[in-house]
């Protein structure tokens, strides 16, 4: 004879018994919403292959996402959203018109080996969609550097161009303070008016040029209690203080073109490969900024954000660390 | 005496839904005394009481049932005459079996005893000297009341050497739906008032500061009405609402702004004595009318209870009577917790019985409740921040779940006051808190073993 | 070309000597009893012997402070290899394998709340004392399997169950589970009983199909008191190691059905 079984147990669980109505899917959300403004941008300035581009890294990732998970026999994560989050940040960091198929590519590897091969969320070292990013932009080196003009269809004739961040590299080989030869001269009036910086009026990958967006998206982050105010902080000020010491192009300029707006507040801040406390942050932003600038000045590429944000991803354990609390009444 | 606000505000915390409003407001009732009661021996920290009766014993209500057994424990006591049914294991709240005594209160008295309620002889607290006020403490069989359960009377005499500057009062009630301890300050402040003098000369009289939340304005002004004649250095301290404000490290740095240093560190090396009001209503009784302690006032609440109150039971009252006398259950109860959300013990069943530090029983329904899952860390921090150990708790909890003990200890997982703030706070809906408390037990199991070790050796 | 040869030619005989050299200069000496009492070793590393590794055990042995026969995993034809390199007596010792006395599977234990929580036997069991109707049956969360160094543990159906030819009888899991219900028993007895609540007959019956009520008819088919095959703690019966019953027909007879016939063998692997 078998005892009965109630159906009805009460639920046993170690305490405690309430929790804050929080969870990874609504924190991936908020960061979609956050980066609607800066997507909508990058749209309007660089038109549908935006759009495309958008598209199919945001679908491959999650497909690439599915497929990895059923192949591991694990339970489904396309619901807690940071799969979109991924393809979405992956889009935003590449330029508009480039071919889809690489889009493809980077997706699959931004999800399949970046995520998926260290088990998931959670567990990667590097962020996904920068590690893409490198990836194609030591793959499809060509593609990953011709730039759509802002509103390229006004201006049939020359449809790409540079970005001010190669214009900006020049200034750093002349002095052009006290004694400003012509060519660097020259390179300072070709930059975007701070105006056009700020909307997004220039050449530059899909999510990167609008800064305004992004600071509007940033804000919000700050007001969800997503992010802290410490890595995008530390970063943007030791890229001023960096330029101001330095000199080449202005402070403002090393700030409001290429990464360094959408590395700060977005990639920088992805939980899973930043530091957890408060002062590792302040070194990781800090680490970021520095190694930023010196591949901008010293480095053969134009932009060094992708790079330093993914060498900073490699040490935030250790700066985990190196800066653990100090537990309340300890010595 | 005068009121005034923390100076201190200490890091961390979280703020979940108090739900106070189920019981505030609801006087305090006193429970007729149920068809049995079930005694443990250990409702108290450390060596549980040594049982005296055996099946078949007719008790009378205040009389000895366990003595104490060593430095930290407690007497237990008859909290109502009857027929011992059996003395048994039994499962207590927090999950370990201890002895208890299962009185059929019922059963006539038989003839030839005298069946009068046994009560200590009253005291005259002016008058008597401190070893007779500590002697009367520990007779009354009163322990902390808040939580904890530490024997009261080992907390009021501080080792040589060591001095009490602070006798800081808890009403800071700061876990979700218990109303206790609030109701006791509005009902019974006569009582805390006493009791404070009491423990004050005990203590040689040290400043007193009471301790309360914020969002008890009315315990408050029933403090100060209370205390508004005494002399001396007296201050009720506002909280501002954060959890864990009850915490005794906590409360010692939000009244008084002083540290108290690391684990085996205890609040009185930084001279100060935290106790709880109900410890200190107790006191008063037991000093004033000789009674002893044999039941105490547990907020009953929840979403699935039909009437929220706060009782007065007898201690040993199965939570299956605590909940019939409550209007019984409302809709399907899908969490019973023994004390509060945050630090509470969720029970299997409601053939469990209160205890001394019975402060609550919550009956929630499936809407209230949530699952732990086994996701991994995104490392968002917010348990980093919420800690008010100041702790990196995802560290700890992927050091342990790695079976990485010896990370943990290195992370301080030692100083976890198991608040539970971690765990409210992640968004991927690990068990942080049992983590730390899986890692702690371990390290405990160990250093036990070594000393067995050692003393062995020594021994040899 | 010939002088890229001549290169790295030359770079790898400077190292070699580099390394020559060095093996001569930093050499340890050591005792070369030790390195043959570790090949003796089984090498799994369990810890069973309470050292840390077999070369721990290895030169504890070899230094006079451990006795020989300590390694269950080896059994003793390891302990009689170690006795002839040291040139000791050995002593014999019978394989022993982890046996966990509960039958109380899912379908057959009731239990008593839905654990919610981290997977791990103590924690659970701290947890209001488990989820489990019976408090002293196994809780199925794997504390014994996690500690196992070969693997020979598997959760099935909410219970433990032990690979006897993978078991080495490192007894790490009797010291993990939390309810104490894993013995190490002679790897020949066959007939055990899988249970372990000492309660009354009618109290088991109400959490468990499978628990043993302490009606003692396996020890009258088994030959009686005299016969000393069982002892009895509480209402619950044991198998007197010592002297194990060799009939299997009582195994039939038990009405709790809480006895078996070598459930070693039931394994997931």
């Amino acid at each position: 004879m078998k005892p009965k079984d109630t159906a009805e147990h009460f639920i046993l669980s170690s305490s405690p018994h309430a929790h804050a109505d929080s969870s990874v899917s609504r924190i991936m959300l908020d960061v979609i919403i956050a980066l609607l403004p800066t997507t909508a941008a990058g749209i309007w300035f660089f038109g549908l292959p935006a759009v495309w581009t958008v598209a199919t890294c945001v679908a491959t990732c999650i497909v690439t996402e599915a497929l990895c998970r059923m192949a591991m026999k694990r339970e489904s994560t396309i619901g807690d959203m940071s799969a979109i989050v991924t393809g979405l940040l992956l889009a935003l960091n590449l330029p508009a018109g480039l071919p889809l198929w690489m889009a493809v590519v980077g997706s699959v590897f931004a999800i399949g080996v970046a995520k998926q091969v260290f088990g998931g969320l959670g567990m990667n070292p590097f962020n996904p969609a920068l590690a893409a990013r490198a990836f194609m932009l030591i793959s499809f080196t060509g593609p990953m550097t011709t730039w759509l003009k802002p509103l390229w269809w006004k201006t049939p004739e020359a449809m790409t161009t540079a970005t001010p961040l190669a214009l900006m590299k020049g200034l750093y080989a002349v002095d052009c303070t006290a004694s400003a030869t012509p060519h660097a001269r020259h390179a300072l009036e070709e930059l975007p008016s701070l105006c056009d910086m700020l909307v997004g009026n220039m050449p530059g990958c899909i999510g990167e040029v609008s800064a305004a967006a992004l600071a509007l998206g940033a804000v919000y982050l700050l007001w969800r209690k997503v992010i802290t105010w410490h890595i995008p902080v530390a970063f943007i000020a030791t890229v001023v203080v960096y330029s101001l010491i330095a000199g080449g192009a202005p402070a403002y300029a090393q700030v409001l073109t290429g990464g360094v707006m959408i590395g700060a507040c977005f990639m920088a801040t992805d939980y899973v490969t930043s530091p957890t406390t408060s002062a590792g942050k302040l070194v990781f932003g800090f680490g970021c900024g520095l190694i930023c600038m010196l591949i901008r000045q010293f480095g053969s590429y134009p932009e060094g954000c992708s790079f330093a944000i993914l060498i900073m991803n490699a040490l935030a354990p250790l700066i985990n660390r190196w800066t653990r609390p100090r537990p309340f009444g300890a010595k | 005496m005068k009121t005034v606000k923390s100076q201190f505000k200490f890091k961390g915390g979280v703020h979940p839904d108090y739900n106070k409003e189920l019981a505030r407001g609801k006087a305090i009732e006193r429970m007729p005394v149920p068809a049995e009661l079930v005694v443990s021996m250990s409702q108290h920290l450390g060596a549980p009481a040594k049982c005296i009766v055996k099946a078949g014993d007719y008790v009378v209500k205040g009389q000895l049932l366990g003595e104490r057994n060593g430095f930290i424990s407690v007497p237990v006591y008859a909290p109502a005459s009857g027929l011992v049914k059996s003395v048994e294991p039994r499962f207590g709240p927090a999950g370990g079996k201890a002895p208890a005594v299962v009185i059929d209160t019922t059963a006539a008295a038989p003839e030839g005893v005298d069946a009068t309620e046994r009560t200590l002889a009253p005291l005259d607290w002016k008058t008597a000297t401190k070893e007779e006020l500590l002697a009367r403490v520990n007779d009354a069989g009163i322990c902390g009341m808040g939580g904890a359960g530490f024997p009261t009377c080992v907390k009021l005499n501080p080792p040589p050497g060591k001095r009490c500057e602070y006798l800081i009062l808890n009403g800071a009630e700061c876990e979700p739906y218990l109303c206790a301890d609030h109701h006791l300050m509005l009902e019974r402040a006569d009582r805390v008032r006493l009791g404070v003098e009491i423990m004050r000369k005990i203590l040689g009289m040290p400043a007193v500061r009471i301790a309360i939340e914020a969002n008890k304005p009315d315990a408050i002004a029933a403090m100060e009405k209370a205390f508004a004649d005494i002399d001396g250095n007296v201050e009720i301290v506002v909280l501002p609402v954060l959890y864990p404000q009850g915490s005794e490290k906590h409360q010692i740095f939000a009244t008084v702004g002083r540290v108290v240093p690391e684990p085996p560190a205890l609040p009185i090396d930084v001279g100060c004595v935290v106790e709880n009001v109900g410890t200190v209503a107790a006191i008063a009784d037991a000093v004033e009318k000789g009674a002893i302690l044999l039941s105490r006032v547990t907020t009953v609440s929840g979403d699935a209870v039909a009437e929220p109150k706060n009782v007065e039971a007898p201690l040993g009252t199965k939570y299956s009577d605590l909940i019939a006398f409550c209007g019984g259950e409302k809709g399907r109860v899908a969490k019973l917790i023994s004390g509060g959300t945050m630090m509470g013990f969720a029970v299997s069943t409601a053939d469990i019985s209160t205890t001394k530090t019975t402060s609550g029983l919550l009956l929630l329904s499936g809407r209230r409740v949530f699952q732990y899952s086994s996701q991994a860390c995104i490392n968002c921090g917010r348990c980093v921040r919420a800690c008010p150990m100041n702790l990196n708790a995802a560290e700890i909890a992927k050091a342990v779940e790695s079976d990485d003990i010896k990370s943990a200890e290195d992370a301080h997982v030692m100083t976890c006051i198991e608040c539970g703030a971690c765990s409210f706070s992640c968004p991927a809906y690990r068990p942080i808190t049992q983590f730390c408390r899986r890692a702690k037990n371990s390290i405990r199991a160990r250093i036990a073993a070594e000393k067995a070790k050692a003393a062995a050796a020594a021994a040899k | 070309m010939t002088t890229a040869i001549l290169i790295i030619a030359g770079i790898g005989l400077a190292a070699a000597a580099t390394l020559a050299v060095a093996d001569i200069c930093l050499s340890v000496k050591e005792d070369p009893r030790i390195g043959l009492v570790t090949a003796a070793l089984p090498g799994a590393n369990c810890g069973g012997c309470g050292f840390p590794g077999c070369d721990g055990y290895a030169r504890a042995l070899v230094a006079g402070t451990a006795p020989n026969g300590a390694c269950a995993a080896g059994g003793d034809a390891c302990a009689a290899a170690i006795a002839k390199i040291l040139g000791v007596a050995a002593t014999a010792t019978e394989k022993r394998v982890a046996l966990v006395k509960c039958c109380g599977t899912r379908s057959e234990a009731i239990r008593v709340g839905d654990y919610n929580g981290i997977c791990d036997c103590n924690v659970a069991a701290a947890t209001a004392g488990g989820d489990k109707g019976c408090t002293y049956g196994c809780l199925g969360y794997g504390a014994c399997a996690n500690v196992c160094p070969k693997g020979a543990i598997s959760v099935q159906d909410g219970l433990a169950k032990v690979d006897k030819r993978l078991c080495i009888g490192c007894g790490k899991c009797v010291a993990a589970c939390p309810k104490k219900l894993i013995e190490l028993v002679p790897a020949s007895a066959t007939i055990h009983v899988l249970c372990n609540n000492p309660d009354k007959g009618p109290t088991v019956r109400k959490v468990c199909g499978v628990g043993c009520m302490g009606c003692h008819l396996c020890e009258r088919n088994s030959g009686g008191k005299e016969a000393g095959h069982f002892t009895f703690q509480g209402f619950l019966a044991k198998v007197n190691y010592e002297n194990p019953p060799t009939d299997e027909q009582i195994v039939a007879k038990c009405p709790a059905k809480c006895m078996s016939v070598d459930p070693h063998f039931e394994t997931g692997h």
